[in-house]
C-alpha cells in the first residue's frame, strides 16, 4: 500500500521509519549479556582489563572466520569445512617452518587454505555439487589429511617471529589476536559495503537470476567467496598455531558451527542477499561473553554447553522476520 | 435469500446474462480501511450464477482488498454480504498452491483422501475420484503424474478441479492467463465456459484488457476503492474501460505515431543467428527505430532475446553493433558492447526484491561509480534520483526494497536499472506483462521517446494492441525463423497481425 499512496517521481523522506530492533538483536544482547555479568559477576573478576581482553582474545579466531563466513553465506551458500581446514593449515605451517621459515611458512599456511577453497569452490561452481555437501566432504578430508601427515602427533613451532605476530605478542598490552580481529572487521565490513565485489555478493545472494542477467558472473563470485573463505581458514590455522606455539590436527575442530552461529546472530541471512560483518563479529564476541560468563558462574562444561545453546537458538528466533 | 431454498445447480443451466438470476453473492455499501486509510468504500458487487463477472482497475484500487473480504480473509468495516447458503468460494492463486511433488489426485484431495477400511490412504480410490472428475471437466490429464513433471497451465487446471471438488459455487481467479501461451489461454477460456454454463459464478481479474472483452460477461471496475460502474461488457468499448479504470482520455496511448525523424544508421545488425530453437535469424534496428518483434510460443521470442544478451549461446551468427563485431558470450559481453535487456520476469530475471530500489538500479553500473575501488554511493544515488524523476517511479525512498514497489513501478526500477548503462540497444522482452494498464500506457509511451532520443529498440510482446502502437516494423517469428519483415503500415490492426501470426502458408524468409 505505502508505495502506491506516495506521489509519482518524488522520493519522500523515509517515513518516520520505526526502530526496528529485530535487526540490532546481537548489539542489543551483547550489551545486555554484558550488563547482566557486568552486575552478577563483578566479585568474580568479570570487569578485570584481563578478563575482558580474554575474551576478545578467545572470540578473535572464530571472529576472522565469521567474516569470511559472512560472504559465504550472503551468496547462499556454505563452508562447512573452515574449522578443520584450520586444523590442516596449523599442521603445514609447522610442518615446514623449520625448513623454509617465516615466510615461506606463511605461504604455506594461506596456500593450504586456498587449495581447500579452491577446490570446494571449482565442485560448487563447475561440477555444481551444492556447497554444502562439497564442504562437508572437505571438513573430512583436510581433518584426515591434517591427522595423516602429522601421524597425529603435534607439531611444535620454534620460530619465536612467527609465535609473535600471529599469536602471543602484545602491543600496548593488548593481545595480537584483537588486532588481526580488527583488521578483519574493517577490511570485510568495507568489502562487503562499499565495493562493487560486496554489492555483487549480496546480489548473487538475494536472486542469483537477476544478477546474471544484470552483468555479474555468479559463478566466479560464488567461487571467489569460497576461496575467500578457505583462505581466511588458512590465516585462522596459523592464528591457531601461534597462539599454541604448535601445529595440530585438533585445532579448530568444530569451530564451523560457530563460525555459522556468529554470522547468523549478526544478521546474515542463510537463504543469501543480506549480510552484515559488523554483526558477525560481534556475533563471535557474544558467543565469547556467554562462555566466559558462564565458566565464572561456576556451571560445568555440560551446563555451559546447554545455556550456550539455548542463547543462540533464543537470539536466532528473536532475530528472524 | 439467506432462508432461501438451497440452488440446484446439477440440473438445469442456467445461462449467463440471464439478468434475473438471483445473485449467488450480494455485496453492498462494504467499506475497509487500514490505518486510518480508505482502502474501499461503498462498494457493491452482485455475482450471478452462471456469469463470468470481470473485476477491473489499477493496482490499489481495491480489487484484492474486495476479494479478501469475499473470501473471509478480512472482516469489512462496513457494508453486509449475503451469500447464498452452501455456496463456497474459492480462489484460483496467481501463486500456484499446489504441492509439487505430488500427483494431480493427491494434490486435488489433499487431505481429503479416500481411505481404505483399515484408514489408510487409498490412492487408487482417489485417482478414481479425481479421473472422474477430470472427465466431468473435459480435460485430458493423467492425473498419477506429479503435478511437478506437468507443464504450470495444467498446475492451474488442477487447482480449479482442486476447488471444484470442493463444490466451490463461486471461483475467484487472479490473472489466470498470466503465465500461459495463447493456446493454454483458449483452452482455459473453454473451460471457463464450461463452468459458467454450469452455473458457477467465476470472478476474473485480469489487466488483459483484449482478454476481458472475450470471456466476461459483466465488468466492474473499482478505482480508489471507489465503485465507477458495473456494466455489462458488451455495452463497454475498450477505451471507455480504460478511461474508467484511469480515470483520464488516454485514448492516444495505443495508438501508433510515425517517428519524429527518419531512422538513422544501423545500431543492431544481426547475421545467421542460431541457437536451438533460432535458425539462420538475420534483421537490423537501426538509431530511432523500433523493432517489434511477434510470434506465437516455441517461435523463439525469448530465445531471441536471451541469446543476444549472452544468457544463452549461439551455434552461429554475427552480431555487430554500431558496425562493430561483437562476441557476446555472457550478459558482461552484451552490456560493454551497449546491449540492454528488460528480462521476461521482472522478479525473477530482473529485479533482486530483498534489495533497494538504488541497489537494484546501480547493480549493472556499480564499475562506472567506482573511484579506487570503493563505490561512490552519493555519486549514485543522483543517478538514481534522476531516473526515479524521469520515469516517475513512485517510491517511499530509494532505499525501499524493490518488493514493496507495485508492479508497475518494479518494471520501472528495471527500466531505470537498463537506462542507466546508457544502452545503444535497448532489448525489451514482455515489458507490461503483469502491470496496471495506467502504468502500461506510460510504459509505451516511454519506448516512443526512448526511440525518439536515437536508441534502437527491440521489443517482444505477445500483446498485440501493444506492438502495434509503438513498432515502427514488425518482425514475424516463427518455430525459429524470420518469417517476415513488415513495415507498420502494412498491417491494419491486431486481428490482421494476429491472422498472419496463424496464417502458416506464408513460407519462411529464406
Amino acid at each position: 500500500m505505502a508505495a502506491e499512496t506516495a506521489t509519482p517521481g518524488t522520493v519522500r523522506a523515509a517515513r518516520s521509519r520505526r526502530f526496528d530492533w529485530r535487526e540490532y538483536v546481537v548489539y542489543i544482547g551483547f550489551v545486555v549479556l554484558f550488563a547482566i555479568f557486568a552486575i552478577t559477576l563483578s566479585d568474580d573478576g568479570f570487569l578485570n582489563k584481563t578478563n575482558l581482553l580474554n575474551i576478545a582474545r578467545q572470540s578473535a579466531i572464530i571472529a576472522v572466520m565469521a567474516v569470511a563466513m559472512t560472504f559465504v553465506i550472503s551468496t547462499a551458500e556454505i563452508d562447512l569445512s573452515v574449522g578443520s581446514v584450520a586444523g590442516l593449515s596449523s599442521v603445514t605451517t609447522a610442518m615446514v617452518i623449520g625448513d623454509v621459515g617465516l615466510v615461506g611458512a606463511i605461504v604455506v599456511g594461506l596456500g593450504t587454505g586456498l587449495v581447500c577453497g579452491a577446490i570446494s569452490g571449482a565442485l560448487t561452481t563447475v561440477v555444481r555439487i551444492p556447497s554444502f555437501l562439497v564442504t562437508l566432504g572437505m571438513l573430512g578430508i583436510a581433518h584426515g589429511v591434517a591427522m595423516w601427515i602429522s601421524d597425529t602427533a603435534p607439531q611444535p613451532i620454534s620460530n619465536e617471529t612467527f609465535t609473535k605476530i600471529f599469536g602471543t605478542a602484545t602491543i600496548l598490552g593488548i593481545p595480537v589476536l584483537i588486532f588481526w580481529m580488527v583488521a578483519a572487521l574493517i577490511v570485510g565490513h568495507v568489502a562487503l559495503r562499499r565495493t562493487p565485489f560486496g554489492r555483487r555478493v549480496l546480489a548473487t545472494g538475494g536472486n542469483e537470476s537477476a544478477a546474471a542477467f544484470s552483468g555479474v558472473n555468479t559463478r566466479r563470485i560464488k567461487f571467489a567467496v569460497l576461496l575467500l573463505s578457505g583462505a581466511v581458514a588458512g590465516l585462522a590455522g596459523m592464528l591457531y598455531a601461534g597462539r599454541f606455539q604448535s601445529g595440530r590436527f585438533e585445532w579448530g575442530e568444530g569451530d564451523e558451527l560457530s563460525v555459522i552461529a556468529a554470522a547468523i546472530l549478526g544478521g546474515t541471512s542463510l537463504f543469501g542477499g543480506k549480510g552484515s560483518v559488523v554483526g558477525a563479529v560481534t556475533g563471535a564476541l557474544l558467543m565469547g561473553l556467554i562462555n566466559n560468563g558462564l565458566i565464572l558462574m561456576g556451571l560445568e562444561y555440560s551446563q555451559q554447553q546447554i545455556v550456550r545453546g539455548a542463547i543462540i537458538i533464543l537470539a536466532v528466533a528473536l532475530a528472524r522476520r | 435469500m439467506a432462508d432461501g431454498p438451497p440452488r440446484q445447480d446439477s440440473g438445469a443451466r442456467v445461462r449467463a446474462g440471464a439478468g434475473e438470476a438471483a445473485p449467488v453473492v450480494r455485496m453492498r455499501g462494504v467499506g475497509k480501511s487500514f490505518d486510518g486509510t480508505t482502502v474501499l468504500s461503498g462498494v457493491d458487487l452482485d455475482l450471478r450464477p452462471g456469469e463470468v463477472h470481470g473485476l477491473m482497475g489499477e493496482n490499489g484500487a481495491g480489487k484484492s482488498t474486495l476479494m479478501k473480504i469475499l473470501l473471509g480473509i478480512y472482516t469489512p468495516d462496513a457494508g453486509e454480504i449475503e451469500v447464498a447458503p452452501d455456496a463456497r468460494i474459492a480462489m484460483i492463486f496467481q501463486e500456484f498452491s499446489l504441492v509439487p511433488t505430488l500427483t494431480v489426485a493427491q494434490n486435488v484431495f489433499l487431505d481429503r483422501e479416500a481411505r481404505t477400511r483399515a484408514g489408510l490412504i487409498d490412492d487408487r480410490e482417489t485417482e478414481r475420484r479425481a479421473r472422474a472428475l477430470f472427465e466431468e471437466l473435459e480435460i485430458d490429464l493423467d492425473v498419477t503424474r506429479p503435478v511437478s513433471s506437468l507443464p504450470t497451465a495444467y498446475w492451474q487446471l488442477t487447482e480449479i478441479a482442486k476447488a471444484l471438488s470442493q463444490d466451490a459455487r463461486v471461483l475467484v481467479m487472479d490473472e489466470p492467463t498470466s503465465s500461459l501461451a495463447r493456446a493454454e489461454t483458449e483452452n482455459l477460456f473453454a473451460l471457463i465456459r464450461r463452468l459458467r454454463d454450469r452455473g458457477i459464478a467465476i470472478v476474473y481479474i485480469s489487466h488483459r484488457m483484449e482478454e476481458i472483452f472475450e470471456i466476461v460477461d459483466r465488468v466492474t471496475v473499482l478505482r480508489d476503492g471507489k465503485l465507477v460502474i458495473t456494466e455489462d461488457a458488451s455495452e463497454l468499448t475498450l477505451e471507455a474501460t480504460i478511461e474508467h479504470i484511469v480515470g483520464r482520455s488516454i485514448s492516444d496511448g495505443f495508438r501508433w505515431r510515425p517517428p519524429k525523424r527518419a531512422p538513422g544508421e544501423p545500431l543492431l545488425e544481426v547475421e545467421g543467428l542460431t541457437a536451438d530453437p533460432l535458425n539462420d535469424v538475420s534483421f537490423e534496428v537501426r538509431a530511432g527505430e523500433v523493432l517489434g518483434v511477434a510470434g506465437l510460443l516455441g517461435s523463439g521470442r525469448t530465445e531471441l532475446a536471451t541469446t543476444l544478451f549472452g544468457v544463452r549461446r549461439a551455434t552461429a551468427g554475427t552480431i555487430r553493433v554500431h558496425g562493430q563485431d561483437r562476441t557476446i558470450r555472457r550478459p558482461h559481453d552484451a552490456i560493454s558492447a551497449g546491449l540492454a535487456l528488460v528480462p521476461e520476469d521482472r522478479r525473477v530475471q530482473g529485479l533482486v526484491l530483498a534489495h533497494s530500489l538504488r541497489d537494484n538500479v546501480l547493480l549493472p553500473v556499480l564499475g562506472t561509480f567506482t573511484r579506487r575501488g570503493m563505490v561512490q554511493d552519493r555519486r549514485g544515488n543522483d543517478l538514481v534520483r534522476r531516473y526515479v524523476e524521469r520515469l516517475r517511479i513512485a517510491a517511499p525512498s530509494i532505499q525501499a526494497p524493490a518488493r514493496l514497489l507495485s508492479g508497475g513501478n518494479q518494471q520501472k526500477v528495471v527500466l531505470a536499472k537498463w537506462l542507466a548503462t546508457e544502452p545503444d540497444v535497448l532489448i525489451m522482452d514482455e515489458p507490461t506483462a503483469g502491470v496496471d494498464i495506467g502504468a502500461k500506457v506510460e510504459i509505451v509511451e516511454m519506448i516512443r521517446e526512448l526511440a525518439d532520443a536515437g536508441n534502437a529498440i527491440l521489443l517482444f510482446s505477445s500483446e498485440l494492441p501493444e506492438l502495434l502502437a509503438v513498432s515502427d516494423r514488425l518482425l514475424l517469428l516463427r518455430a525459429g525463423r524470420v518469417q517476415r519483415v513488415l513495415a507498420r503500415a502494412e498491417i491494419a490492426d491486431d486481428k490482421d497481425l494476429h491472422h498472419m501470426l496463424q496464417d502458416t502458408t506464408t513460407p519462411a524468409v529464406a
